[in-house]
């Protein structure tokens, strides 16, 4: 388990301070992926560095099963940073090393012996689908499969905790998809607990099971994924699960409907169709991003309703008499 | 046409010996060069304040002498040092004094060398080591010295020849080679020839050095491939 409390870090420089982030309060569960999301900026590559102390906070505690990391001598906390691995937006690989060399990198660090060191990073790349590119060199890869190299290099050392800092910001959908997947495996095999850093809803939607949402240096709110997903209560949540633009697409300047699926249950019933058909009026559906969490659908759509007041009218009575929650958007 | 004393001193074998002296004499003073300033390099790199251990101080009393050094023209910072290779190795002229003075002049330029190649290698790297639990010793031996490699070299045969530049000035101080050929024989018995058949053997010897020092960078990085 890993406990954030009051964790504060400021940045003196000569002229002014600058608050990075501040009074962080987080308990991470052993064995949950807990996402931490936020705008460039907030502070969430900066509390990630705080965790294994990359970056010394200035304020708080990091305790880690029990330890408190922030009194612990170095040597101690060099030899704790050896059970949380991490991972980077940037790949971070050793150039001039081949792929197994990279993976056999932390256990070199850790005093393990050559031999054992190479069957323990054959195995992690087994695991991480590469075992045709052992003796590549990371020039020769493409960046889904550096960031699989490291992945592979951040599990060596059989590690309680994985920290990844925007580690698929830089992949393209497709990538970014398989290296999600590739994290939930970790996840679900080795009970690997991973802390993921991100400015993506897409990332957390995909694989966290928690989601701590990050605004200007505090957290903004925390909650499991599903929760904050349907019913964010801060702004910055709001704004981070439907962008601000897609609200601001209006056609004619018809009025416009929220809908909020907030566990609707009937899941297979084609409800804006029904709708429509039934009250015989057309709507524009201006934003939709719906999803289902265990057979529930979630989610929000903004419909804009006919400019004529009678059928706007009637797709309101309507709405009113069905289970789906909704608001008139101004 | 080539003069008699060419012939001469062809014959003699003194201008190969020079060739032989010139390259002995560079590559002596660039491995005790090298001693001392990869060494300070890496120390100047760490100790810088965005370095794996900074120590402003020592980062700045270090900086300010390697620039004294290296703001010397070499053949005022020759005669200046010379009671320092007296109490060195003993005498003040020769070989042997000339070697104490271009390791001296040279340190400091090599230790700016190795600084700039090793700012090249990625922060994020070193950051990634840091994460492992590496010690800085570990970081400075396994990730930075090992990832700027290629680098290194191409700036060591970059010293070397510098070095070379500096070792045909030491004619002055009684140090032999090419240098001394050229101003002896060349310059004060105006014999042309025997000048410009100096500076086409230096350009060669430079040449080797130059390739060869980027042959083994090319061969040795692994990002070009």
């Amino acid at each position: 388990m890993i406990e954030l409390k009051h964790l504060g870090k400021v940045y003196k420089t000569s002229e002014k301070e600058i608050v990075a982030i501040d009074d962080i309060n987080l308990t991470i569960e052993d064995g949950e992926i807990f996402g931490i999301i936020g705008l460039s900026g907030a502070g969430k590559s900066t509390l990630v560095r705080c965790i294994n102390l990359l970056e010394m906070p200035t304020s708080g505690e990091v305790i880690i099963d029990g330890q408190s990391l922030t009194k612990l001598p170095n040597r101690e906390l060099l030899k704790m940073r050896q059970s949380i691995g991490m991972i980077f937006q940037g790949f971070n690989l050793l150039e001039q090393r081949n792929v197994i060399k990279n993976v056999c990198f932390p256990l070199e660090i850790a005093g393990v012996d050559k031999k054992t060191a190479e069957a323990r990073a054959k195995e992690l790349i087994k695991l991480v689908g590469l075992e045709d590119r052992e003796k590549s060199y990371p020039s020769q890869l493409s960046g889904g499969q550096k960031q699989r190299v490291a992945i592979a290099r951040a599990l060596a050392t059989k590690p309680k905790y994985l920290l990844c800092d925007e580690a698929t910001s830089a992949l393209d959908p497709n990538t970014t998809r398989q290296i999600l997947d590739l994290l939930k495996e970790i996840n679900e095999k080795l009970g690997v607990t991973i802390i993921v850093i991100t400015h993506e809803m897409k990332v957390i939607d995909r694989i966290c099971d928690s989601v701590a949402v990050i605004d200007s240096s505090h957290i903004a709110e925390v909650g499991k994924v599903a929760e904050v997903f349907t019913s964010p209560k801060s702004k910055i949540a709001r704004d981070l699960i439907i962008p601000k633009d897609s609200t601001a697409i209006s056609t004619e300047g018809g009025r416009r409907i929220r809908l909020t699926f907030d566990g609707y249950e009937k899941t297979n019933e084609p409800l804006i169709a029904r709708m429509v058909m039934e009250c015989g009026a057309p709507v524009n559906i201006l934003f939709a991003d719906t999803r289902i969490y265990e057979g529930v659908l979630h989610g929000h759509m903004v419909i804009e309703l006919p400019n004529e007041e009678k059928e706007a009218e009637k797709i309101i009575t309507w709405l009113t008499h069905s289970a789906v929650s909704w608001k008139e958007e101004i | 046409m080539l003069s008699e004393m060419f012939f001469k001193l062809w014959d003699k074998g003194l201008i190969q010996l020079g060739v032989w002296e010139t390259v002995y004499m560079t590559f002596i003073s660039s491995f005790f060069a090298y001693l001392i300033g990869l060494p300070l390099g890496v120390i100047l790199h760490v100790t810088d304040k965005n370095g794996i251990h900074p120590m402003p101080k020592l980062n700045k009393v270090l900086g300010f002498i390697v620039n004294f050094f290296r703001s010397i023209p070499f053949i005022i910072l020759m005669v200046a040092m010379l009671p320092v290779a007296k109490f060195i190795v003993g005498t003040s002229l020769g070989n042997k004094a000339v070697i104490v003075m271009l390791v001296i002049a040279a340190a400091p330029y090599v230790a700016r060398m190795v600084e700039g190649s090793l700012k090249e290698v990625d922060a994020g790297v070193i950051e990634a080591a840091q994460s492992m639990g590496a010690t800085n010793f570990e970081i400075i031996a396994k990730v930075l010295i090992p990832e700027a490699k290629p680098s290194l070299i191409n700036g060591a045969a970059i010293s070397i020849v510098t070095i070379l530049g500096y070792s045909a000035m030491a004619a002055t101080i009684g140090g032999t080679g090419l240098g001394q050929i050229a101003i002896i024989y060349g310059h004060q018995r105006s014999n042309g020839d025997i000048t410009w058949i100096c500076v086409f053997l230096t350009v060669i010897i430079v040449q080797i050095i130059q390739e060869l020092g980027r042959y083994i960078a090319v061969k040795t990085d692994k990002r070009i491939k």
